[in-house]
Formats: C-alpha cells, sequence, structure tokens
C-alpha cells in the first residue's frame, strides 16, 4: 500500500547502481491509531439506552371526586419493601381493620418468584397475547409493526378477567425495585396496573412483614 | 573450515497491514457509536426489556443521583436555529429577576450535561471557567414546597418547547423518596405520560411451565 515500487525501465542502457527501494516506517503510524482507537473506546457509548414508557393517573385535586371504583376479587396490591423484598396481598383492606390486618405475602423479584405468580394469574391473558405474538411470528397474519401494536392494545382493552394490579412502594424501597416491576408487568402482559399512593395500615402491614417493629396493635 | 556468514540485516516487519486493520477499527468506531457526554453524577441504570431507543430530541431528562440530587437536561430542539435552551434559561431568569447576559445564554445553551445549580447561583455557575469550580454549584435543583425551583424549570421548559417528553434517568440505589418527590410534581403539572431509561435485557418465558 505504502510502498512505492519502481518499475523497471525497459530497453537495455546503461548499468546503473541498484536503486533501494524506499520503505516507509509505519510503526509511529499503528501508535497513533492505537491511540485514537483507545480514546474512541473510553469516550463514546456504542449501545443505545432504551426507555420505557409509563402512564400515571390523573392526580384528584378535587375532593368530592371519588376514586374510581374497582372489584376487589381481581386486585393484586403489590408493595416494593425494604431490602429488594417484595410483598403482596389479595383484595383490598379496609382502614377499619387495623387492628386485624391480613398477612402480606412475601416474594421477590426472581423468575420464579413474582414473575410465577403473575403468570398464573394472568395465564388467560398472557396466552392470548403469545398466541398473537406466535402468529405474527410464523407469518400466519401479516400486519405491520404499528397494527401489531394496536392489536395487542385491543386484547389488553377487552381482558375483563385478568388481574388489575396496584404498585405501591414503602419508604425504603429505590428506584431499581420500581423499574423492575414495572418491566415485571410487560414481561407478564398485564393489561390493567397503577401505582399508587401507599397508606398508613399498608405501611404497617409491612412493617409487620419484615419484623421492623413489634406487633404493637395485637394488645389494644 | 569458514564459518556460514549470515546476512546481517535488521529484521523489519512491514506495519502496512496492521495500519489497514486499526484504520478499518478506526472508522468502525466513529460510525457506530456516540459521544457520551459527561454526567455530574455516575448512574447505574436498571434493566428491563423495553427495546425503544432513547429520543434526540424533544426531551427533558430528570437525572437522579444515588446521593438524592435532582439534575435537569433540555435539548435545543430539533433545529439549532430553535434555541430552546437559551429561551427557556431566559425565561426562568424572568421569573427570578436575573438577567442574563448575551455571553451566559450562549454558554448555556452549549453546556452539553445535565445542570443541578440553584437559579440564584446561575450567574456564577456561567461565569466560572473551569470544571473544578463548576462542580462546587452541581447541588442539585431546589424542589422542596417552599422553593420549587424543578417545577418551574418543567413548566418554562414546556411553555417554550411543548412537544416535550419527559424522561426519567435514575440509578438503581437512587431512594425511592426522591423518584415520587420528582413523580408529584410532573403529576401536579399534568404531565402523566414519560419515559424511564433503562437498559436491555432479554427475558424469556417458557409457557409450558406456568400451564401446570
Amino acid at each position: 500500500m505504502a510502498e512505492i515500487i519502481q518499475e523497471e525501465k525497459g530497453g537495455g542502457g546503461k548499468k546503473r547502481a541498484k536503486k533501494i527501494l524506499p520503505h516507509m516506517d509505519m510503526t509511529p503510524m499503528v501508535d497513533l491509531m492505537m491511540l485514537l482507537i483507545t480514546f474512541f473506546m473510553l469516550t463514546t457509548s456504542l449501545s443505545k439506552s432504551k426507555v420505557m414508557d409509563i402512564t400515571l393517573p390523573d392526580k384528584i385535586t378535587d375532593p368530592n371526586q371519588e376514586a374510581p371504583k374497582i372489584s376487589a376479587s381481581r386486585t393484586l396490591n403489590i408493595i416494593l419493601g425494604p431490602e429488594n423484598k417484595l410483598y403482596w396481598y389479595p383484595g383490598a383492606v379496609k382502614e377499619e381493620d387495623y387492628n386485624n390486618l391480613p398477612p402480606l405475602f412475601e416474594t421477590d423479584f426472581s423468575a420464579t418468584g413474582i414473575r410465577q405468580l403473575l403468570l398464573e394469574r394472568n395465564r388467560a391473558l398472557f396466552k392470548k397475547i403469545d398466541d398473537f405474538n406466535q402468529q405474527v411470528i410464523a407469518g400466519k397474519i401479516v400486519i405491520t409493526q404499528y397494527s401489531v401494536l394496536v392489536s395487542l392494545r385491543q386484547l389488553n382493552n377487552v381482558d375483563d378477567t385478568g388481574l388489575i394490579l396496584l404498585i405501591k412502594a414503602y419508604k425504603a424501597a429505590n428506584y431499581g425495585n420500581f423499574v423492575d416491576i414495572l418491566d415485571e408487568m410487560n414481561i407478564c402482559g398485564i393489561a390493567r396496573y397503577t401505582f399508587v399512593d401507599i397508606v398508613w395500615y399498608e405501611e404497617k402491614m409491612v412493617e409487620i412483614a419484615s419484623g421492623a417493629s413489634p406487633v404493637a396493635t395485637s394488645t389494644n | 573450515m569458514p564459518k556460514i556468514k549470515l546476512p546481517t540485516k535488521s529484521p523489519r516487519i512491514d506495519m502496512t497491514p496492521m495500519v489497514d486493520t486499526f484504520a478499518v477499527i478506526l472508522i468502525f468506531l466513529l460510525l457506530t457509536s456516540q459521544m457520551r457526554s459527561p454526567e455530574p453524577a455516575n448512574v447505574d441504570m436498571p434493566f428491563s426489556i423495553s427495546e425503544k431507543p432513547t429520543p434526540d430530541f424533544n426531551a427533558m431528562t430528570f437525572l437522579l443521583s444515588p446521593d438524592g440530587k435532582v439534575f435537569m437536561n433540555f435539548d435545543n430542539g430539533p433545529d439549532t436555529l430553535l434555541k430552546f435552551r437559551p429561551k427557556i434559561l431566559g425565561e426562568m431568569g424572568k421569573r427570578y429577576g436575573i438577567e442574563f447576559t448575551e455571553k451566559q445564554l450562549r454558554e448555556f445553551e452549549k453546556f452539553p450535561s445535565s445542570m443541578g445549580v440553584p437559579i440564584l447561583q446561575m450567574k456564577e455557575f456561567l461565569d466560572s471557567e473551569d470544571a473544578a469550580t463548576r462542580k462546587t454549584f452541581e447541588t442539585g435543583i431546589p424542589m422542596d414546597s417552599t422553593d420549587n425551583q424543578l417545577a418551574m424549570w418543567i413548566q418554562y421548559t414546556r411553555t417554550v418547547n411543548p412537544n416535550i417528553q419527559a424522561i426519567i434517568k435514575g440509578d438503581t440505589k437512587t431512594e425511592f423518596t426522591v423518584v415520587k418527590r420528582v413523580l408529584d410534581i410532573l403529576q401536579e403539572l399534568n404531565v402523566k405520560r414519560f419515559s424511564l431509561i433503562t437498559n436491555l435485557e432479554a427475558a424469556k418465558i417458557n409457557l409450558e411451565e406456568i400451564q401446570q
């Protein structure tokens, strides 16, 4: 590439002294290239980070307005606890029951923990979504990427038996837990979930379950 | 017996192919990667299965550092002529009665990373030349109820650029109370849709396993 090859002139003329081919030393260039590559490796990032979308419900500012009613039998409450723990309980707890709070079930963020639980409860919808995806992949349904998303949303909207998840965070939870639980919602294809504020008796339930404070209410 | 004389020639390796290889690698890196802008706090992002790429324009990013500071960044708009950044700073200055000079506005426009400076110290921050001095001003944007500058920033950013999208970039270990506070402020200002920046991670589900 960089060597200059001199052509021998044809036709025997005078005998000249043999010319030495000029040779360029490429070593400094290699050094320079190495330096540049190292610089680019350190200052740039190859993978672009991804975003996960989330929608929060409207904030209720009017005191006369009530929160929308949902059926307790379909509701599952998930509480993000301290130290990466996860608690859940089905149905609803009323404020009057604070002396007799139901126990919380403890689980974790692994595939056999919360994911297993959600998939078992959400099996019907998840099966539908999975079948649909399989058909698209197999080429049985030929539609655009956008229509796939629309159809999936349609599947979510018509679902009326699946879970309704209420996600709550105890004060010692961290942001990683929050993203993890939202990610589980996407993995398990949960149609209806929302993020709500934790209430004081739920905080108490977490404290009882995690053993942070002794059960003081049982004596009253 | 005469000794066999070896030719005393210094061994020379031709470096040309090596240069070629490096040139190819260099060009590959230049084309596929993008510059990482320096951030005021190192964040270790959580993982998710989402495959949606981060938008390049019309995004306001809230950086939540592990020690609970909040930084904010917004882009100049899809066209550099729009100059959203200096406009937003100008509006903020008007709200707090601070007049920014042309030079300070320009300095703010080209400031590459997220900023977490209380508005009253913004002038000194923009005037200081070296990074070390600047670092001392980066105490996070105040967002308590008496002096909610974060809400003001969001409000003016949304007035100047109505198409802007809120993005949250947090560390895995950021306390949830900080995240909750930012979410509450966003919710009060009627920003209900937003994105969380994550790294990609695959999740496998075996349908047969859950059938039983």
